[in-house]
C-alpha cells in the first residue's frame, strides 16, 4: 500500500475539483516523491507530502485553470466584521452534504484548502502553516473567515432550496 | 475578553488550538455573551457536518494499481544513471566503510537502554497496526464488548473506557506483545489519526509521573498507576495527546 494515498487523492480532488484532474495530480505528486519514499513512513511524511501534492495542484492551476486562483481575496478588506447574521445552527444541521459539497467548491481555493486540510484531514495549524506556506496566524484568520463564508453560502443555498 | 477579540479566537477554540490562559478567558465570555455562544454552536455545526464521510473523497481503487506501474517505469528509467555511480562508489565504499566503523558502530556497541528498546518497540508495534490494516481484533465502540474480550486472553483485565463524548471515540481492542509479555491494546480516534492505548501490569509496585517523547515523528505519553503502566502513542500533535491522557487517568483505576 502506498502511504497516505487517500489524504492526497482527497486534497487533489477538493483542489482541482474533479475526479480526472486529481489523478494526475497524484500521480505526479508521487513521481516527485518516490526518491525519498523510504522515509516516507513517519508521521510528519503525510504532511510533507501533503505539500507536494498542494504544490504540484497550484502549479498546475496556474497553467490551466488561472481564473481558480485569480479570486483576488484582499484579507485586509474582509476582514472580521461581516454584519450578516450568523446561520442558525439548526440550519446547519438541515444542509445536505450535496449542499456542503457545492459550498465548500465555491469558495476560493485558498480558503477551500485550509478547510479541507483542517477538517476533512485534521491537520493541527501548525502542520497546515507548513503544507500551504503561510504564518499560523494566517492559518487562523484564515479558516475563521473561510467558515464564515462557508456558513453564509450554506444558508444563501438553504433560503434559495 | 470583549467580542472583538472572542471572534478572532473563536475558530482557534472550536479547534482546541487556544493555549490554557485564552480557553479559560473564552468560557467565560462565552457564558456571558449569547451572540458568541451561538456562533461557537454554529462552528461546531458546521464542523460535524463537514465530518461527513460522503465529503471525503478516497483514492479509486485502480489509482493504487495505475501509480505502482507508473512509479516501477519511472524507476526502470534511472537505473543506468545509477549503475554509473555504483561502480564509482565500488572504490570509495571500503574507505568509507573503515571510517564508519570507528565513527558510529564501536560508541554503538553499548547498545540502547532497556527503556529505549521498550520505547522502540512501542513505536513499532504502534506503526505495524496502522501499516498491515490491522488496529483491532475486536473492533467496537461500546466498552462492554470490548473489555470481555480481553478475558482469558490476559492474566489482568485492563480499564476500558470509551471517550467519545470527550472527542475520542473507541475504535477496538487488539491483543500485542510488548516487552515479552501478551498486553492489552485499546484504540482511539481523533479525526484522522489513530491513538495505540497500550496497557499491562507494572513491574514495579510504585506510581509513575507522566512521561512525554516524542520519536520518529509520534507522540508517546507514559505513565504507571495502581500497578498498571500505560503508554499512550499517536501522531496526533502533543497538546491533544496530552488531553486524551488526562482523560484516561481520570478514569483510570486510582
Amino acid at each position: 500500500m502506498l502511504p497516505h494515498l487517500d489524504g492526497a487523492y482527497n486534497l487533489a480532488r477538493w483542489l482541482t475539483r474533479n475526479p480526472d484532474d486529481a489523478e494526475d495530480m497524484v500521480q505526479e505528486a508521487y513521481l516527485r516523491a518516490f526518491r525519498f519514499f523510504d522515509t516516507l513512513r513517519s508521521a510528519d511524511s503525510r504532511a510533507w507530502l501533503l505539500s507536494i501534492v498542494r504544490n504540484t495542484c497550484y502549479t498546475w492551476l496556474q497553467q490551466n485553470r488561472p481564473g481558480d486562483l485569480a479570486a483576488p481575496f484582499d484579507e485586509d478588506i474582509h476582514s472580521g466584521e461581516s454584519d450578516s447574521a450568523d446561520p442558525a445552527t439548526l440550519a446547519l444541521k438541515r444542509a445536505s452534504h450535496r449542499m456542503l459539497k457545492e459550498a465548500l467548491e465555491e469558495l476560493p481555493a485558498e480558503f477551500r484548502e485550509v478547510v479541507v486540510l483542517r477538517d476533512l484531514e485534521g491537520f493541527s495549524y501548525k502542520e497546515i502553516a507548513e503544507i500551504a506556506k503561510i504564518p499560523p496566524g494566517t492559518v487562523m484568520s484564515r479558516l475563521a473567515r473561510a467558515r464564515q463564508r462557508l456558513k453564509e453560502l450554506l444558508c444563501n443555498r438553504l433560503k434559495g432550496s | 475578553m470583549d467580542c472583538k477579540d472572542a471572534q478572532k479566537l473563536l475558530d482557534s477554540y472550536t479547534d482546541r488550538e487556544l493555549d490554557l490562559v485564552h480557553t479559560l478567558e473564552m468560557e467565560k465570555h462565552l457564558r456571558e455573551c449569547g451572540a458568541c455562544a451561538e456562533r461557537h454552536e454554529s462552528n461546531q455545526a458546521l464542523r460535524s457536518a463537514l465530518n461527513d464521510p460522503a465529503l471525503y473523497f478516497k483514492a479509486p481503487a485502480d489509482l493504487q494499481r495505475k501509480l505502482q506501474s507508473s512509479l516501477r517505469r519511472s524507476i526502470k528509467a534511472e537505473a543506468p544513471a545509477r549503475i554509473r555511480v555504483w561502480r564509482w562508489l565500488n572504490a570509495a565504499v571500503p574507505a568509507a566503510l573503515a571510517a564508519l566503523v570507528i565513527l558510529i558502530v564501536v560508541p554503538l556497541l553499548h547498545g540502547p537502554s532497556d527503556d529505549e528498546i521498550l520505547r522502540r518497540e512501542i513505536v513499532s508495534s504502534h506503526v505495524r497496526s496502522l501499516m498491515a490494516g490491522h488496529l483491532a481484533d475486536v473492533v467496537s465502540s461500546d466498552e462492554h464488548t470490548v473489555k470481555p474480550w480481553f478475558a482469558g486472553k490476559l492474566n489482568f483485565s485492563p480499564m476500558v473506557v470509551d471517550l467519545k463524548n470527550q472527542g475520542f471515540p473507541l475504535i477496538g481492542g487488539r491483543l500485542d506483545y510488548i516487552d515479552n509479555s501478551p498486553v492489552a491494546a485499546l484504540v482511539y480516534q481523533r479525526q484522522k489519526h489513530y491513538i495505540n492505548l497500550f496497557v499491562w501490569p507494572s513491574r514495579s509496585e510504585s506510581d509513575a509521573d507522566t512521561e512525554m517523547i516524542s520519536r520518529q515523528g509520534y507522540n508517546l505519553f507514559h505513565w504507571s498507576k495502581a500497578g498498571m503502566s500505560y503508554w499512550a502513542i499517536s501522531d496526533l500533535n502533543r497538546a491533544e495527546l496530552q488531553e486524551f491522557t488526562r482523560h484516561i487517568q481520570q478514569l483510570a483505576p486510582k
